[in-house]
């Protein structure tokens, strides 16, 4: 079974696995400039014009693998020379066009951007077109393409320029580390930096939890990875890692559910705030609105904050499908209680840089959480538990939801709620598209991943967010 | 008095739910809710056995089944 969707996760995860390797057997900084050269060894060039290209490039990853530039803040990086300065033109007619009688195109621009030569091929005038893409639409050739770069067309909220050397460019103020750019671009030019030496060195300075525990906390999201293995050998695989225990995020979520369900019923409007991305999203670009995000700490900081307050020495760190929690992690909210996080392609990278074959493990089990907690990690999950939470506390509100994944959607509801027509009391905000299960930091993007993550929820021993929190007090 | 009950996956699973809602109760009942402090973590490290509890800091195993008589010896008669 594919472990990864493209082979550009695959390179990342070599690299990290290598960094991990050195750094668990104390060779990392002896061996740093071998990594390109066993990652590519030999004389023949696989994905550039030459080994030493190559090289080059590995070096800046083997960079971001050890932490990426510290002088930014940013957790998204541009590999400057990894990056193919793909072309930019936008919407171009190619040479499909027929020069048709329909003429599709000039109906459909509403910006008078479509003329036509003496073959009635059509043609954009680059001076009027704002790149709508209506045209390209229309054409029953399809033959009016976008010459987009799929970083920029990949960044919803339009954070990616290009610079003066004609590479990417990210604006650090617009990004909301989402991801999405680092999980489209073909040639791996932009990436998340990764904090997987961290976690390395906190499982091995912890003397066997003589020092302090490690807990790693998974989002519900895993149910859909690590298809390859069963999830109860993903667990007996992270304690081989070293962690202390192993704990669904999914509470963290039942917690955050019960809670919000109580502030919508008492402010009567919300944007949710388990999304980092969104959060980010909301402040950022409406500004107006920041003032209804949800006041409670994500699941990932609710479950963290639970966990410190039980043992005051424990160190925690978050596994899932998403770079913007790297980000969320240096927010001075939510730093006290989460030590690190990775996504589930560094855990892979760790698991096979101690050679751990999870598929021939014991399964271990994992059990903290509700149907409703699980559920969280696909789009509308959210919106389910909160109207769960309001039965289960007999809240007096009339719950009317609006669900949007993916930033465009998102936008779409903040700009129609800010101008008072958007009937709905809560909108439920996810930056990727189908929510979690979407994430960048995922192995795999598949059709089945919200069924397994349904199923999964089906499979929790408690079945009301009540009953999965009520130990908690 | 400081009673922690183990709430991890594995004694999750054994009715850790049932001890800590059942102790609730005993101690509600008995009005010891300011000597018996009740708290709750993640994973002891015996996940072989029944649910995990410790009495100031002395380690038991309890099930949903045993867990009165484990209060009335072990909670009850010392506090």
């Amino acid at each position: 079974m594919r472990k990864f969707d493209t082979k550009v996760q695959h390179l990342k995860y070599k690299v990290l696995r290598e960094v991990a390797r050195q750094a668990w057997n104390d060779t990392l900084y002896d061996n740093l400039y071998e990594i390109p050269k066993m990652i590519v060894p030999g004389k023949i060039p696989t994905m550039r014009c030459c080994v030493y290209k190559e090289r080059a490039i590995l070096e800046e990853r083997v960079k971001i693998a050890m932490g990426g530039d510290k002088s930014n803040p940013n957790i998204i990086e541009v590999i400057d020379i990894a990056c193919d300065e793909c072309p930019a033109a936008g919407y171009d007619v190619t040479d499909s066009c027929r020069g048709c009688l329909a003429h599709r195109c000039e109906d459909a621009c509403k910006k008078d951007a479509i003329t036509f030569d003496h073959n009635y091929v059509a043609h954009i005038d680059k001076t009027k077109c704002v790149e709508c893409g209506m045209c390209a639409k229309v054409c029953p050739y399809s033959a009016i393409t976008n010459r987009k770069r799929p970083c920029q067309n990949a960044c919803k909220v339009k954070a990616i320029s290009i610079n003066e050397d004609n590479a990417a460019k990210i604006d650090d103020e617009k990004c909301i580390q989402c991801g999405a750019c680092v999980y489209q671009c073909p040639f791996g030019a932009i990436s998340d930096k990764s904090y997987i030496l961290d976690v390395v060195k906190m499982l091995k300075s912890e003397d066997n939890g003589k020092e302090y525990k490690t807990y790693a906390i998974v989002a519900p999201s895993i149910s859909s990875q690590f298809k390859y293995a069963k999830l109860g050998q993903v667990i007996t695989g992270l304690k081989a890692l070293g962690f202390h225990t192993v704990i669904e995020v999914a509470l963290g979520a039942d917690m955050v559910a019960q809670k919000e369900s109580a502030e919508l019923a008492e402010k009567g409007f919300l944007t949710s705030s388990c999304c980092p991305a969104f959060v980010k999203y909301v402040k950022q670009a409406f500004p107006d609105m920041a003032k209804h995000i949800s006041h409670n700490l994500s699941p990932m900081a609710m479950l963290a904050k639970y966990i410190k307050d039980t043992d005051t020495k424990a160190k925690v760190v978050f596994i899932g499908p998403c770079t913007a929690k790297k980000a969320e992690l240096q927010l001075d909210t939510v730093k006290p209680y989460v030590d690190s996080v990775l996504t589930f392609e560094e855990l892979q990278a760790l698991f096979d840089s101690k050679d751990l074959e999870i598929e021939t493990m014991e399964e271990g089990v994992l059990d903290n959480a509700s149907y409703f907690g699980r559920i969280f990690a696909r789009s509308g999950g959210l919106t389910d538990a909160v109207a769960q939470g309001i039965k289960e506390q007999n809240l007096d509100i009339e719950f009317k939801p609006c669900i949007c994944d993916g930033i465009e959607e998102c936008k779409i509801a903040l700009i129609k709620k800010s101008k008072d027509m958007l009937d709905a009391n809560f909108i439920e905000g996810m930056a990727c598209v189908g929510g979690c299960i979407g994430g960048a930091g995922c192995l795999t993007h598949g059709p089945k991943t919200k069924s397994d993550v349904d199923k999964y929820g089906e499979e929790a021993m408690e079945k009301s967010i009540l009953d999965a929190i009520s130990m908690l007090k | 008095m400081k009673v922690v009950v183990c709430i991890g996956s594995s004694c999750h699973i054994k009715g850790s739910r049932q001890v800590v809602e059942n102790l609730q109760k005993l101690i509600a009942d008995e009005n010891l809710g300011d000597k018996v402090e009740l708290g709750g973590t993640f994973c002891m490290g015996r996940c072989q056995q029944s649910v995990c509890v410790t009495v100031d800091g002395n380690f038991f195993s309890v099930s949903p089944d045993t867990v009165k008589e484990f209060f009335e010896k072990e909670i009850k008669a010392k506090v």
